[in-house]
């Protein structure tokens, strides 16, 4: 059977988990020997891991033989205006680039190279909503021209993709759902982005959600029968072989730490308040928020006002290697998320021996048993779970052993076998 | 003769209230008298009062024939006491009729005969001495903890002067054996062992209600056939249960009660069957062998051993830190104290946090105030650590001695200080600015200088305003009282 995938990103080109996850599917597909992966981005760098699947930009798919139906989708699309917290991820560098290229205002035409070539970003830019337009559009083109047995769209952005392959092909489509706006918006949700998630979901043979949680927004928040909807957990790779760290503890105090985009959905404020807690009962502890987000400057400034900044330490972004150090160097990982479809970096966190206290509103609760799960506004909880796991040591032996075997027990190739389950169950259902 | 041994575990625990980190040190109560009151208030009505009332009528209807036997912790009679006194007078009226026996067990519901003799013995003891005054009858008859039981333990108990206890009928323990036969220790031949008949037994306590099990419903009449079918040298058919199957683990709406009231009188009719209390058993049946129980045993879960409290590494730690405190606690006599440390035993503590989460989590749900073990660890352990901190402030050792009267010192300065300042207050309040500014600026120091100096203890008070200043300064300090003034003027 032949996949022709639509997504955003893909390693090593990535910011967020959206990558990290269709990377791992693909990684375990690979071991399917009856599915074959056509992957598509916006932009191939080509420098990607191609082993387990086969890459192509949509950037390097020439569009001029074919008459264009320009129109048609960016009549959809282009009245968007683009607003920061519609942007799923990002990085300083990006930010920084939104603000300058902000004056540059909306110019609305189609950049075709010499050889009839659309140029993509492949970022998270005030074009997004042309590119997701453009992207649907050259996926039309790729829709009629390969050959393939059915499509699978990873989240909004390539929704529409996923949309205008099907409409050309008449192939069956699968969207893949990481996360919703509810998730990113904290509950102001961008009606614009609903629509064209709403669009892809209705529009979509069967929806894959990655969690229960996320299975029941999509039900409850979009109108989908339930009975399209089926959970796949994600997994996580097995850890790589990792040289002897590069950043180096320096202190004897014990480590807290929480990693991700300083946003709300990940809920920064509820960490800073339990550290309150927790540093008025205890000094040999700092905690840690590495990562950087909007709301970066206003945990600083809390911070601050609780005058707990000699013990509570900022590190801005962290890239790659320093990552895994600062897992490393942790005595604990914190995921305080106000809603999070999945959650895959408590299961990195584990997979350094490092236990983890997670919000009971994450996918990642539903499988995980080693870890210690609070509800994000209980900063009580929080608070008691990070000064009983520091200082009772039993607790912490436990997570470290058991998590471990846990969280290797959370393989791709078995999510990988379930979604093969649905392609499967999907053509079925087609030929009956 | 055939008999039956009707037996049941009354039980609830001191559940501990939501105690935070942040409560260690500043709180000393540890329970959720809200809950506590509300389970026991609850399962009085659902349970102990409509069997009670069952089984007094079921003893004056048979005249002497129906017998039962009862343990009843000593955490639930103090709940019993304290929230539903109606019910230990209905347990009264029981024991008057003579048919009732009660069996002594630990005071605490502890599993303190795996850890320390003397502390069990002792529990043993207070909880006879209870029953006796409770119910007027002196226990022959012991019954420990969840049943749990080895060689050793029975050996133990068996010192103390009982004749007889009864455990869980563990198929690893039996193998090929019936648990229907009168056994004895191997240690201690003088204590006999009745093994209690776990298919039967949970038949009524698990299955009952259970309307996918094959023998559902099941009636007094089914029950007796099945027990007719026991080979007739079996003499001897154990029935343990909780209590709380009577109208709690099974609901009225079952028909549990019903089941209840009906048997005795089955069993008279159409089986060769009677009812006898342990302690007539041990007296009228013959031992066949003895039973070899190496490693403890007890009734709870699959595994029939004791990893449903002390099968993860939390357990091990809560239970070891907490007996780390025995030899403490021996030399202490403080009432408060004393109550916290049978509290703090109690098994289900224990239970709570165990790991075992898919074979047996359904039955550790039960009535468990915690989300998770974990939670149940962290609780538990910030309850011990401040009752750590209290039983080291009530009975300091040698280092911590001289920590306490540190701190004692410092609360007096501090007293002191504040009285200080209070009398600068007063008179702030009675002269009013009608000084100088400038000679009240050297009063007002003066004031804190002398404020200060209370701090150290033995140091004098020109010494002290001389290494105030040398702070302030930056520069060395002459240590004379003299210079320090110049020094002071310097600095300003």
């Amino acid at each position: 059977m032949r996949v022709l995938m639509f997504g955003w990103e893909f390693p090593p080109h990535i910011s967020g988990g959206l990558g990290t996850a269709s990377y791992g599917l693909t990684r375990g597909m690979s071991t399917l020997s009856d599915v074959d992966v056509l992957f598509v981005v916006p932009r191939a760098y080509g420098d990607e891991d191609q082993t387990a699947i086969r890459l192509i930009g949509a950037g390097d798919i020439p569009i001029t033989r074919k008459r264009l139906d320009i129109e048609s989708f960016r009549k959809k699309f282009d009245y968007l205006e683009v607003a920061s917290h519609l942007i799923p991820y990002m990085d300083p560098k990006e930010y920084e680039k939104i603000h300058s290229r902000e004056e540059a205002g909306n110019k609305r035409f189609l950049h075709i190279d010499e050889e009839g070539r659309i140029v993509f970003s492949g970022e998270y830019g005030p074009g997004l909503l042309d590119e997701i337009a453009n992207y649907a559009l050259v996926a039309g083109i790729i829709g009629r021209d390969e050959e393939f047995d059915l499509i699978h769209a990873h989240d909004w952005l390539a929704y529409p993709a996923g949309i205008a392959a099907k409409m050309a092909s008449g192939k069956p489509l699968i969207i893949h759902v990481h996360a919703t706006d509810f998730d990113r918006s904290g509950g102001s949700v961008n009606p614009d982005v609903y629509a064209i998630e709403k669009r892809g979901m209705e529009a979509a043979d069967r929806i894959i959600a990655v969690s229960n949680l996320t299975r029941s927004i999509v039900i409850e928040k979009y109108g989908i029968p339930p009975e399209k909807v089926v959970t796949v957990y994600n997994a996580v790779e097995p850890l790589e072989d990792h040289k002897p760290m590069g950043l180096r503890k320096g202190v004897d105090d014990k480590i807290v730490t929480f990693l991700g985009r300083i946003t709300m959905q990940k809920g920064p404020e509820y960490f800073i308040e339990a550290a309150f807690r927790v540093l008025k009962k205890m000094r040999n502890v700092r905690f840690i928020m590495a990562g950087s987000g909007d709301l970066m400057e206003k945990m600083i400034l809390r911070a601050a006002q609780l005058r707990i900044t000699d013990r509570f330490h900022f590190t801005g972004f962290l890239k790659g290697d320093d990552v895994f150090d600062m897992l490393r160097m942790s005595d604990l990982y914190i995921m305080p998320s106000v809603s999070e479809p999945f959650g895959i970096s408590p299961l990195e966190a584990m997979q350094s021996n490092v236990p983890v206290i997670i919000s009971r509103q994450s996918g990642v609760a539903e499988i995980l048993t080693y870890a210690i799960k609070v509800d994000f506004w209980d900063i009580d909880a929080i608070a008691d779970s990070i000064y009983g796991l520091l200082n009772y040591p039993a607790l912490s032996t436990m997570f470290k052993k058991y998590g471990k075997i846990e969280v290797d027990n959370l393989r791709w190739d078995e999510s990988a076998r379930q979604v093969r389950d649905v392609y499967y169950d999907v053509l079925n259902q087609g030929k009956s | 003769m055939k008999t039956i041994c009707l037996f049941f575990q009354v039980h609830q625990p001191f559940r501990l209230r939501r105690f935070r980190f942040f409560d260690i040190g500043n709180d000393q109560y540890y329970y959720d008298d809200y809950l506590n009151e509300s389970v026991v208030r609850k399962v009085a009505n659902h349970c102990y009062l409509p069997a009670n009332e069952i089984i007094l009528d079921l003893i004056k209807k048979h005249q002497g024939k129906f017998k039962v036997s009862f343990s009843i912790s000593g955490m639930a009679l103090e709940q019993f006491e304290l929230y539903a006194p109606e019910v230990l007078e209905s347990f009264r009226k029981l024991a008057q009729t003579g048919q009732v026996e009660f069996l002594a067990e630990t005071w605490a519901h502890s599993l303190a005969s795996l850890k320390d003799r003397e502390e069990f013995e002792m529990q043993v003891k207070m909880h006879a001495e209870r029953i006796k005054t409770l119910f007027g009858q002196e226990p022959t008859a012991f019954r420990n903890t969840e049943h749990i039981y080895s060689d050793e333990i029975g050996a133990m108990v068996a010192d103390m002067g009982y004749r007889v206890m009864l455990t869980e009928g563990a198929k690893h323990v039996l193998g090929w054996k019936s648990p229907n036969f009168l056994y004895a220790n191997a240690i201690n031949p003088k204590l006999k062992v009745l093994l209690r008949n776990f298919k039967l037994s949970d038949d009524i306590a698990f299955r009952f209600s259970n309307k996918s099990w094959n023998e559902w419903p099941l009636t007094a009449d089914k029950f007796v056939s099945w027990i007719n079918t026991i080979p007739p040298r079996e003499e001897v058919l154990n029935l343990f249960m909780d209590y709380e199957t009577f109208g709690e683990h099974q609901w009225a709406d079952t028909g549990i009660f019903e089941f209840l009231r009906a048997l005795p009188a089955i069993v008279f009719d159409k089986s060769t069957y009677q009812f006898s209390t342990p302690s007539e058993i041990a007296e009228k049946l013959y031992v066949v062998s003895a039973i070899h129980v190496p490693y403890p045993i007890s009734w709870a879960d699959e595994e029939r051993d004791l990893t449903a409290w002390l099968g993860n590494p939390l357990q091990e730690e809560a239970f070891n830190k907490l007996y780390s405190l025995k030899d403490k606690i021996r030399n202490l006599d403080d009432p408060g104290l004393k109550k916290d440390w049978y509290y703090l035993q109690n098994s289900d503590h224990f239970y709570y946090m165990c790991t075992k989460f898919f074979s047996d989590g359904s039955v550790h749900s039960y009535f468990n105030p915690y989300n998770s073990p974990y939670d149940a660890f962290i609780n538990y352990m910030n309850v011990l650590s401040d009752f750590m901190i209290r039983l080291n402030a009530a009975l300091p050792s040698t280092s911590e001695e001289k920590e306490l009267a540190r701190l004692y010192q410092m609360v007096r300065e501090k007293d002191e200080v504040i009285k200080k300042y209070e009398e600068k207050i007063r008179m702030g309040a009675r002269k009013p600015a009608s000084r100088k500014p400038a000679q009240k600026k050297v009063s007002s120091r003066k004031k804190e200088g002398t404020g200060t100096t209370r701090k150290p203890s033995g140091k004098k008070t020109g010494e002290k305003s001389a290494s105030d200043v040398r702070k302030k300064s930056g520069k060395k300090a002459p240590t004379t009282g003299k210079s320090s003034g110049t020094r002071k003027k310097s600095s300003k």
